[in-house]
């Protein structure tokens, strides 16, 4: 195993590039300007698709058009700039789309900074766009999680024709580290035979994808189709990562770039005689809520920690279901949680 | 007995819902005429807008897929780009294309993109109700100009051939009529000649086409094929405006 020394931001290019990702469309925003800069080198040696769009709204319905013609194709922004995205994430979901997404977190609200944040929680989780829908969100916490999970989101996306987004933070984004390139096949994959593109309607009747229904009863019909995608999703694509839950007396739950810290957390507790455990969230939607719900037992304490002022804390006290109490430690406005401001909370609510 | 004249292979058999007198009809009617000229029904691709032609996937019989209200020009590079070989062309509205969409507009024509528009103009939303569009013209009364267009509230009219014709990366702009049987044959000239140029891998083509919107203006069908004649054609000069 050969260990490649990797930015976060390349490694998720070469990830979606070794997933046979045939087209990128996206627009220079902060911290995630590696990616655009890398495709446009690697997409045009490749003779793949890169191209620059005038916004992050043009960027994200080129992926549209990219993406009905099968074509597994993806964008990528950061915070302000996945507001824009909204209206297309929402489409791709009403056409039923697959699409990859990248939101490199950065300060909110507004124009905010420039620093990694955690704040897009809700936004990525409970909609963002208008209308009833879910999205795969993905929180990977390392450079190897940017690239394994780049290349896995296509899969996710075609199987159930829906976006996946990719939630990462500026950390990630920016972080150097040695990581394994060797983790996914990595062979081109192509697309798939697929029997809903739109390609030409030679020697077949012709297509349309759309997200308009007017027929009386077709939308609440589709929406209820949606709904079943989303239960299936919800069975069989929920992933969390857990460690030290056996003994815990004190659960740290986090997700992406805090988690690395909770881990570090956890382990300074141990040392010290506090027995932490921690869960993961890796797909913060599906929410893995039936591991959170089967942790709480009676005696138990959850601490939330976030870089943000408490998002995700909501979906584990929903799972909690009142059972444990559940503390949290956050920062907003792109600060790193800090590992010894962690350990102090734990020892205070212990 | 021979037939001499039927519905184009590119118009399915369904009923037009458009408004009686409504231009659209007559636009779709060309538009698939020219498809079926130039043989390539089955390798094309139409993006429709948002705002009445947004059913144009009921009329079409080729692959039509729909994009966000303005988006179209974003949607059809995206197909384009990776399918090179198809005629991929949107269908917008002013609305679409001259006020939400402009950015979209201006940088795929500037782009150069190997992609046909066919831009239909007629001064208003009509989707919604008749309210003022981008190229509503001064003094023209609409749901939301009750008193007229007036510049100093509302700005003035855009001209998108004019504005358009400006940028590098455009190969044909042109302007028509479909208010009578003369400027309806030389629409469809326009028109074919805006797909041929696809085809032929000149770069992007827009042809808009001054049309009329009879219900949302308040007027008989007839009374609006004038007023198309007598003024909307006066402040839209029809030509063409950019043939590289």
């Amino acid at each position: 195993m050969t260990k490649t020394l990797m930015k976060g931001n390349i490694a998720l290019c070469e990830g979606a590039i070794a997933a046979g990702c045939q087209a990128y469309f996206g627009y220079p925003i902060t911290p995630q300007n590696e990616v655009p800069a890398h495709m446009s080198k690697r997409m045009v040696e490749l003779g793949r698709v890169f191209l620059q769009a005038e916004s992050e709204l043009a960027a994200v319905n080129m992926v549209l058009g990219a993406s009905t013609t099968g074509a597994r194709a993806m964008t990528s922004s950061s915070s302000p700039g996945i507001s824009l995205k909204q209206e297309g994430i929402s489409y791709l979901v009403g056409c039923e789309l697959p699409a990859l997404i990248v939101n490199v977190q950065r300060g909110g609200p507004g124009l905010g900074n420039i620093a990694g944040s955690q704040a897009d929680y809700f936004q990525a989780t409970k909609g963002g766009g208008h209308g009833d829908y879910r999205m795969i969100v993905l929180a990977p916490y390392s450079v190897q999680e940017m690239y394994d999970f780049a290349y896995q989101a296509f899969d996710l996306a075609e199987k159930y024709r829906n976006p996946v987004m990719i939630l990462a933070d500026g950390v990630v984004g920016q972080m150097m580290e040695p990581m394994d390139l060797g983790t996914q096949k990595t062979e081109s994959r192509g697309q798939t035979k697929k029997d809903w593109v739109l390609d030409g309607c030679k020697n077949r009747e012709p297509r349309c994808v759309r997200s308009l229904l007017m027929g009386d009863g077709d939308l609440e019909a589709h929406n209820w189709d949606l709904k079943k995608k989303y239960d299936a999703i919800t069975k069989a694509e929920v992933r969390c990562e857990t460690q030290g839950l056996d003994d815990a007396e004190i659960i740290l739950v986090a997700f992406g770039i805090s988690a690395r810290v909770a881990k570090a957390a956890m382990r300074q507790a141990r040392q010290a005689g506090i027995k932490v455990g921690v869960i993961r969230p890796i797909t913060l939607w599906p929410f893995p809520e039936q591991i959170i719900a089967d942790a709480a037992r009676a005696g138990r304490k959850f601490l939330v920690t976030e870089m943000n002022l408490g998002q995700m804390v909501e979906d584990v006290r929903l799972a909690v279901n009142g059972k444990c109490p559940v503390e949290f430690y956050g920062r907003p406005g792109g600060g790193l949680v800090d590992q010894e401001e962690m350990l102090k909370k734990i020892k205070e609510i212990r | 007995m021979k037939k001499i004249f039927g519905k184009p292979e590119s118009l399915k058999p369904a009923p037009h819902l458009y408004c009686p007198g409504c231009g659209h009809g007559i636009i779709h009617r060309l538009v698939a005429e020219v498809i079926d000229e130039l043989g390539v029904r089955e390798k094309t691709v139409a993006v429709a807008p948002v705002g009445c032609a947004v059913f144009a996937y009921d009329y079409f019989n080729f692959d039509v897929t729909e994009a966000p209200h303005g988006r179209p020009p974003a949607a059809a590079t995206g197909i384009k780009r990776v399918l090179p070989d198809r005629v991929v062309f949107t269908y917008q509205g002013d609305g679409d294309l001259a006020a939400i969409g402009t950015a979209e507009t201006v940088h795929a024509a500037n782009r150069g993109e190997n992609i046909t528009i066919i831009f239909v103009n007629n001064a208003n939303y009509g989707m919604t109700g008749g309210q003022m569009a981008p190229t509503t013209i001064i003094g023209q009364k609409t749901a939301t100009t009750p008193f007229g267009r007036d510049p100093k509230r509302d700005g003035y009219p855009l001209h998108m051939c004019e504005l358009l014709s400006s940028l590098e990366g455009v190969a044909y702009l042109e302007r028509v009529a479909v208010y009578n049987p003369k400027n309806v044959i030389n629409a469809k000239r326009a028109i074919k000649k805006a797909f041929q140029n696809q085809i032929s891998g000149k770069g992007f083509s827009l042809v808009e086409v001054v049309s009329q919107c009879p219900v949302d203006w308040g007027m008989t069908p007839h009374d609006a094929i004038r007023w198309v004649e007598e003024v909307l054609v006066k402040n839209y000069p029809l030509g063409v405006y950019k043939d590289k």
